[in-house]
């Protein structure tokens, strides 16, 4: 007993010597080169051959290259999506990732290796997606994350194009006849854990007044499951994923969702901060499925574009000017993205207007049809 | 070795350093030790340079420096982030809690739980695990097979899935409390309500008296004490029972009798559950939540096997002569047990009940299956709402720590005190 005592405070001691010592250094640099120090201590010929390896292994971290070269070289895009939530991002029992969220990573791959196919699918709940993108495990995260301000600042993200307008929904038993927030009074919620649903539930319910329990779980069958078993009188998530679990759903017709909205949640694709040239990457490459439907340009009409004279469209499909090229991809990106995966219109149409969900574009059609889709210029 | 068989020319000329054990091991030791500060240094040289690039400079800052934060003062850069608001509710707080406290008092929170899961866990599953135990060396067959079963079918699956089967399959298939408009719970007499939301029960409560009341309870121990101190001192001189015991039982309960009908309001009352207007909880009385409920059952079931299993080695490692010189000596079996069998056994059984208990404390971090809002639960929504996920991850890890530290520095001592002193 007393011996383990004593490895458990030594190792301990250890654990705190290395983690103060790498927190004084003022950057990652100067702690590598500060390296070889404890090495001294060591017998001499063993102390190269030991800090040798461990250097140069350093510089070879990705911290020191940009995301793009990092893709290329592995000629796969690794992409965090969802695995539960069909229409969005869900693992199929073929063994497949489908949806929408899904087809954004598509987009990516087809502009920046020239195959939609060649990702590398990372399933991810809610709370495992931001330490997998901060630590370099994947290279985008595309899987309904809202934009917020604390995540772009302070958690070390960028947020690219919001690809799909949303706002938080509760959904309810039609049985209880549950009109409004006041309604459920003493009710129990089940919602997921990591979300900004959890936060916005919070913060509303508290606003009206009404207490309630939160019941959390880690990832969205489980949260799903305990409230159609009744442990929850409601389920709250972006009405988006509600109407996705309803495809889940036992009895999708005693259920419904109520007419309330909780917040704005707008939903993105996320890159890592700080890699600039990744995230203009992605993000033209979404704002190209956007002006593809803009211009009327579908997977199937695209060919034709390519003789058109719309010094735009030119622009766009890369056959004029070098937009690709000057960021560093191929000049034929958009064309790649809209010809392999569809423009995004087509996108949504293929996932979210079919049965069982039917989502109506509202605010999500183009802002030439009300709604909130608009693409800067190509130029 | 050799030093014994072949004398002084050996030790004269010297062994080549590289030959000689001594050395060696400690070279060995030391090379080791190289590699893995190197191995951790570069890990960490790693995980602030990518820190870095995303723009989290926390681990630049100094580690000792006093701020204030949102009016709380922090004594680190490096955990600023615990003193935000942490925004989020939770389903069981003990302390006080709302959304607008800093993330450190959801932290406290979920510590408080884990102990209380904890506390409560050990006590049951050591009571659990010795009947089973002793059940599983009864004469009585059946009783013993039961127990076996028990064991070997508790042992051999994983605890998630039990976890899983004791909220899914138990307690979640109790009925709703309403459906529609309709009550459908089952209710005891008492009123004790069985729900899926939970055990509702009538529970005691105090009143504006209680206060006062305690007062009397603390005179009525005193009182008590008192005649049990002069009662013994005459037995002694007397050497007769005065009835000691019943005496003081009788002043203390006279006295708290008093304070009782005195008072103007009762000071305690029993608090009937009542279903809340919208039909979806209770009012009053007390619930016991079914994600704590499950929780709790999971860790005793899974580590009272485990127990069990200690507690039968531990009797079957005394001596079969003890058991004989008792029975020669004309103790029955529940005599043989409580003054000869179990005081030795448990000389045995603590060491290793001590890593059981350990186990049970670590292994209420699964809770998050059963959504219970312990420790490590609670921490992974910080780490989550706030991406500061070294901090937080070194935060419960020294918490377990620590538990465990507490855990085995207590039952040391208790083994201490229980083990022969040779004499
Ligand atoms: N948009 C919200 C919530 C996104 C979210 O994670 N929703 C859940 C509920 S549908 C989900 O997708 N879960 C799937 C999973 O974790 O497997 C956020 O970014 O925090």
């Amino acid at each position: 007993m007393r011996k383990s005592y004593l490895i458990i405070v030594s190792l301990l001691l250890v654990a705190a010597m290395l983690v103060t010592a790498c927190g004084a250094a003022s950057t990652p640099e100067a702690d590598q080169s500060s390296q070889p120090a404890p090495a001294e201590q060591a017998p001499a010929e063993q102390a190269p051959a030991d800090s040798a390896p461990a250097e140069s292994a350093a510089q070879e971290q990705p911290a020191g290259k940009s995301t793009l070269e990092t893709v290329k070289e592995r000629g796969k895009l690794v992409c965090g999506v969802n695995q539960a939530v069909p229409g969005f991002g869900y693992l199929t029992p073929e063994g497949d990732f489908e949806g929408f969220d899904v087809d954004a990573c598509k987009a990516v791959a087809a502009a920046v290796l020239g195959d939609a196919n060649a990702v590398e699918y990372r399933a991810l709940t809610a709370q495992d997606r931001f330490p997998a993108l901060a630590n370099g495990e994947i290279d985008l995260l595309s899987r309904n994350t809202t934009w917020t301000m604390s995540r772009d600042t302070s958690l070390g993200f960028d947020f690219t194009v919001i690809t799909f307008y949303d706002g938080q929904g509760m959904m309810v038993r039609k049985a209880d006849n549950i009109k409004s927030l006041q309604d459920l009074e003493g009710a129990s919620i089940c919602v997921q854990t990591g979300t900004t649903t959890e936060l916005n539930l919070a913060d509303q319910m508290a606003a009206a007044g009404v207490t309630y329990t939160p019941v959390v779980f880690q990832d969205a069958p489980s949260t799903v499951k305990a409230y159609e078993e009744g442990q929850c009188d409601a389920f709250t998530t972006d009405k988006s994923g509600l109407v996705s679990q309803f495809a889940v759903l036992a009895n999708p017709d005693e259920h419904e969702i109520m007419d309330v909205t909780l917040s704005k949640e707008p939903l993105g694709p996320v890159v890592r901060h700080g890699d600039n040239q990744w995230k203009d990457i992605v993000t033209w490459t979404l704002f190209s499925l956007i002006a593809g439907e803009e211009w009327g340009i579908t997977s199937q009409n695209i060919d034709e574009f390519m003789t058109s004279e719309e010094p735009e469209v030119k622009r766009l499909l890369g056959v004029e000017g070098d937009l690709g090229t000057g960021t560093g991809i191929s000049n034929d990106f958009a064309y790649q993205a809209i010809k392999q995966v569809g423009n995004y219109g087509e996108i949504y149409d293929r996932h979210l207007a079919v049965e069982p969900f039917n989502l109506a574009r509202a605010q999500n059609a183009l802002y030439t049809d009300g709604g909130l889709m608009y693409s800067p210029p190509f130029r | 070795m050799s030093a014994s068989s072949a004398p002084a020319q050996h030790n004269k000329t010297r062994i080549p350093f590289y030959r000689d054990t001594r050395v060696l091991a400690v070279l060995i030791q030391a090379v080791f030790a190289v590699f893995v500060v190197v191995f951790f240094v570069w890990l960490f040289g790693n995980m602030f340079g990518n820190l870095d690039t995303l723009g989290i400079t926390d681990f630049q800052q100094p580690f000792f420096r006093v701020e204030q934060v949102n009016g709380k003062t922090s004594l680190s850069p490096w955990f600023r982030f615990l003193y935000s608001s942490a925004g989020f509710d939770i389903l069981d707080t003990p302390i006080s809690y709302t959304r607008q406290d800093p993330y450190l008092r959801a932290l406290a929170v979920g510590i408080v739980n884990t102990i209380r899961v904890g506390v409560i866990g050990i006590i049951l599953s050591t009571l659990l695990g010795v009947l089973t135990g002793v059940a599983r060396l009864s004469s009585n067959w059946l009783l013993s097979k039961i127990a076996l079963a028990y064991i070997e079918v508790i042992r051999n699956t994983p605890l998630l899935v039990q976890l899983f089967f004791w909220y899914f399959a138990g307690l979640l298939a109790l009925p709703r409390l309403r459906t529609g408009e309709e009550i459908t719970a089952v209710i005891l007499p008492g009123p004790i309500y069985m729900t899926n939301r939970g055990i509702a029960m009538p529970w005691i409560r105090g009143t504006p008296t209680t206060g006062q009341w305690a007062l009397f309870v603390v005179a009525a121990i005193a009182l008590a004490w008192l005649v049990s101190f002069i009662l013994k001192r005459q037995e002694e001189k007397r050497q007769r029972s005065l009835r000691r015991s019943t005496w003081t039982f009788l002043t203390f309960f006279a006295v708290a009798a008093i304070g009782w009908f005195v008072l103007p309001v009762q000071p305690l009352r029993i608090e009937q559950p009542v279903v809340a207007d919208t039909g979806f909880g209770f009012v009053g009385g007390l619930t016991i939540l079914p994600q704590l409920t499950a929780l709790v059952f999971g860790l005793v079931i899974y580590t009272g096997a485990f127990i069990a299993e200690i507690v039968r080695a531990g009797i079957q490692a005394v001596p079969k002569g003890q058991t004989e010189a008792a029975r020669a000596l004309g103790l029955r079996n529940a005599q043989m047990l409580r003054l000869i069998i179990l005081p030795q056994a448990l000389r045995i059984i603590i060491p290793p009940m001590t890593s059981q208990y350990l186990n049970l404390v670590k292994n209420s971090s699964l809770a998050t299956a059963v959504a219970y809002p312990e420790l490590f639960q609670i921490s992974g929504t910080i780490l989550n709402q706030t991406g500061r996920a070294v901090q937080v991850i070194i935060i419960v890890m020294l918490s377990y720590l620590a538990f465990s530290l507490i855990i085995s520095a207590f039952l040391n001592w208790y083994n201490k005190r229980v083990q022969l002193v040779e004499r």
